[in-house]
């Protein structure tokens, strides 16, 4: 028997946007928390380096500044109404956290303690400022914690490992979604009037990455499968610091610090490429500084990574260069003991993963897939938008790196997806609830289970000629190899060619063969692998269109960036094999497009 | 190198007790024995059953008992054990439901018995920012902010495995950290429900849970300190 359970609100992930919107959603609407993963794994505990929010606690800042560096870190793509709106927000958004209990770290006079991050200026002398909120290198994990104690608090229901598999919509608009539970195998039914994604984000498709094993698209996808499209995907950021091979971060807090990039001359080679801010430049344009050293044979060892090198004499040396200062005015001087407080994690990563201890030597690192800019479209309140012409589906709302409003454009600033699933978690929490109050409980459509069935059926019954780890592997390499930091039209022709043909291996071959109904993670996966699959797909289409070099997107054959053909953003849909796509306005109010310098 | 890799196998749809599975693997010494794990399910048997997701040690999915001891799978290297034979297990104390996944419900329900949020009753601040606290005062409660919910040091207590009515390691942890928040309303709530029979005093103070912990928080001690707060009733 097929389990039916009925809520105003559902909430599809119980990572920092997920729990944002079910504390704001359950103050007037009886909601629930679907996640495949117990909240407290979300990958928002991952994040490091901060939240940002120009608090002004150590230096003058203004969320106006930090509106317009958020403009110029998107390369113009972000819409502007809804930056203003968020830098705007995340001042009382970062109260609001240290309220519930968050444990910032402080100043000497007891405030929030912030410290500087890529691309955040002081819009006059256009030097780094400090407006990363912080908590130790674990403000991700700070930040999931709390918002999973308040829900404690509040006893917010939560359906932890549960998969949803498929969003139902009937007479236009939702009706719920189906999901399988892990510990039974049993597919479950939520109605709901309003449906929140909240599913984090798919960077799994590359093979250098930053991110969790969980992080498979799922939200996109299965939105992609029910007619709704993906925006902006061809921006998908890389992070200039990953750990050589494995891909973990090192966060930019290290150079926020004080740490530099190094080359295999010992060259501190950003000097080059950003003469103002150098090793606090976006990380599109320090990503793409590396590759171009890489690609000269400066790589370490003539090899595939640099060194980032955190250690005092180093630090304290290129703070002398530069003239940097202390809040008073002192310089800027750092000992070993200073440095391993503001970055403990870090330290235990490079022990543990590396054998290298980074306050004596410096720590292998390679550009590393890091953040969806694009997903999901939604505006200022999480409503998801289906068109061009920005008709919202009515109930549907997505907030957090699964969703597109757009803030980060072509490129994320650091910082600033925390900033993002606190304001617009909040917001389409609210809006969901006060739209559940109005909105009737549309009634199930017949098949309400079938399109889930279907595709675990086709998982079980393929011919077993296709192993998911394998095609997975392939997948991952096609992605990085040719949908990477650098682009060009032949790699993205080819590297489609290769996505349809592994599609079309994986939904002919692929052949689960655990046939048990606990805990079958191995049919789980295969599922997973799929979504992938299609974003690879959607991410390669969509780049391989758009004729232009902005933000993260850097095409070798297109180096400039074109306003005129492209200063806009694409929608995506996917269609069987088929990809159609259309572009929307970008909304600009306070800042015309300028050339993007650092 | 090559190493023997053994896995204490349950199904329970098909098995009657656990059993041990074991492949000959060609491996990396840096490879992590979650690594070994994703080879075994992606290559010999997909019907293998784990929790992960982070893969570097922050997300607390994947603690199990890893040569005798409690870690993370992600956070121990093949070099690391030293051995040609890596031997891994679920978490002892908690039912298993499959393979290595055992049933979190009675560590999360001792979690959420601590009340472990901020208890705070007064108004916010006037000036509507945030409230003040030291770094003196942040530092006191620094080290169990860090806990990630992995259960690897409640699984690996004595008094837990004789009496799974002990709210075990991790919720003191997790008590802890409001306890000595300048900013907390709650610890004498707290104190009482950990002086109960099922708090404190049946730590037996063996040190396992400092040892199993990989995020290296000083758990016997921050026990030790909560079972001072509740003698003296003071919060220094
Ligand atoms: C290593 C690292 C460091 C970072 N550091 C920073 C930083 O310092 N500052 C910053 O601003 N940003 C940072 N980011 C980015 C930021 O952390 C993420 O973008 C953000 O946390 C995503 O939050 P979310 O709520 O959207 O998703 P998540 O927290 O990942 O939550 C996703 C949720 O969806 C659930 N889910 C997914 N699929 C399904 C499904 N099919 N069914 C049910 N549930 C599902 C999962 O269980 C999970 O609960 C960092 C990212 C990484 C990887
Ligand atoms: S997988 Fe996250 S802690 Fe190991």
């Amino acid at each position: 028997m097929t389990q039916t359970h009925i809520f105003d609100v559902i909430i599809v992930g119980g990572g920092g946007a997920g729990l944002m919107a079910a504390l704001n959603a359950s103050k007037s609407a009886k909601t629930a928390v679907i996640s495949k993963l117990y909240p407290s794994r979300s990958h928002t505990g991952a994040a490091q380096g901060g939240i940002g929010a120009a608090l002004g606690n150590l230096e003058e800042d203004q969320p106006e500044w930090h509106t317009y560096d958020t403009v110029k870190g998107s390369d113009w793509l972000g819409d502007q109404d809804a930056i203003e709106f968020m830098c705007a927000e995340a001042v009382q958004a970062v109260y609001d956290l240290e309220q519930m209990g968050l444990p910032f770290s402080r100043t000497p006079d007891g405030r929030i303690a912030q410290r500087p991050f890529g691309g955040h200026t002081n819009n006059l002398t256009g030097k780094p400022v400090r407006r990363s909120c912080y908590a130790a290198d674990r403000t991700g994990h700070m930040i999931l914690q709390t918002l999973y104690q308040q829900c404690i608090k509040n006893e917010t229901q939560f359906f932890d490992e549960f998969e949803v598999l498929d969003l139902i919509l009937a007479e236009g608009a939702v009706a719920g979604v189906v999901a399988l539970e892990m510990a039974t195998g049993e597919l479950h039914i939520f109605r709901a009037r309003a449906i929140i994604f909240a599913t984090g984000g798919y960077g799994r498709v590359w093979e250098i990455t930053s991110n969790a094993y969980a992080y498979t698209g799922d939200g996109v996808a299965v939105t992609l499968r029910r007619g709704i499209p993906a925006q902006d995907m061809e921006f998908f950021q890389f992070h200039p610091t990953g750990i050589h091979k494995l891909g973990i971060l090192i966060t930019e807090a290290v150079r926020g610090e004080g740490g530099i990039l190094i080359n295999d001359q010992g060259e501190r080679f950003m000097q080059r490429y950003a003469p103002h801010v150098r090793d606090l430049a976006s990380r599109d344009v320090v990503s793409r500084a590396m590759y171009l050293e890489m690609r000269e044979g400066r790589g370490i060892k003539g090899g595939r990574y640099l060194y980032l090198d955190v250690r005092p004499e180093t630090v304290n040396r290129c703070a002398e260069e530069d003239g940097r200062t202390r809040p008073d005015g002192q310089p800027y001087r750092v000992t070993g003991e200073e440095i391993l407080s503001k970055i403990p994690d870090i330290a235990d990563f490079c022990r543990t993963y590396l054998g290298v201890d980074p306050i004596t030597q410096p720590m292998p690192v390679q550009p590393t897939a890091h953040y969806a800019m694009g997903g999901i479209p939604t505006d200022l309140y999480g409503r998801v938008i289906v068109d061009a012409e920005k008709r919202v589906l009515p109930g549907l709302y997505a907030a957090g790196e699964c969703a597109c409003v757009s803030v980060h454009g072509a490129n994320r600033l650091g910082t600033n997806s925390l900033v993002d699933l606190v304001v617009f978690g909040k917001h389409a929490g609210l809006d969901a609830a006060r739209y559940a109050t109005e909105a009737a409980l549309p009634e199930l459509p017949a098949d309400a289970l079938e399109f889930s069935r279907q595709q675990l059926d086709q998982l079980r019954n393929g011919d077993g000629s296709e192993q998911v780890a394998a095609l997975t592997h392939e997948m991952q390499a096609v992605m990085f190899e040719d949908v990477g930091v650098f682009r060009t039209r032949q790699g993205l022709e080819s590297a489609v060619e290769k996505i349809r043909q592994l599609r079309q291996r994986y939904a002919q071959g692929v052949r689960v063969k655990d046939t048990g109904k606990v805990f079958n993670t191995e049919l789980v996966n295969a599922w997973e692998l799929g979504n992938l699959l299609d974003l690879a797909l959607v991410t390669a289409v969509s780049a391989r269109e758009r004729s232009e070099s902005r933000g993260a997107h850097a095409r070798e054959d297109f180096p400039e960036r074109d306003d005129a053909r492209w200063m806009k953003h694409t929608l995506a849909w996917l269609k069987d094999d088929e990809i159609r796509l259309d572009y929307k306005p970008v909304t600009i109010t306070r800042f015309p497009p300028k050339e993007r310098v650092y | 190198m090559k190493i023997t890799f053994k896995v204490l196998r349950f199904h329970p749809e098909r098995d009657e007790k656990p059993h041990f599975d074991s492949w000959d693997l060609e491996v990396e010494p840096t490879d992590r024995v979650l690594d070994l794990l994703e080879q075994v399910r992606g290559f010999y048997d997909g019907s293998l059953a784990f929790r992960r997701s982070c893969a570097h040690g922050v997300c607390g999915s994947d603690a199990m008992r890893i040569n005798g001891r409690n870690r993370l799978a992600c956070k121990v290297l093949v070099r690391d054990l030293d051995s040609n034979t890596i031997t891994v297990e679920p978490l002892l104390g908690l039912r298993v439901l499959k393979d290595l996944i055992v049933d979190m419900d009675p560590f999360f329900k001792a979690y959420r018995s601590v009340k472990p949020y901020l208890i705070h009753t007064s108004p916010p601040v006037a000036d509507g920012r945030e409230r003040l606290q030291s770094p003196e005062q942040r530092e006191r409660f620094d080290d169990t902010t860090k806990c990630i919910l992995c259960a690897a040091c409640t699984t690996s207590c004595p008094a837990y495995w004789s009496n799974g009515d002990y709210v075990g390691p991790a919720a003191i942890v997790n008590a802890h950290r409001f306890i000595f928040d300048s900013r907390d309303q709650g610890a004498a709530e707290r104190l009482r429900i950990l002086n109960e029979q099922t708090g404190v005093w049946r730590c037996r103070t063996v040190f396992n849970c400092t040892e199993a912990c990989p995020r290296d928080i000083k758990i016997t001690q921050a026990i030790a300190e909560v079972k001072r707060a509740i003698l003296t009733g003071k919060l220094d």
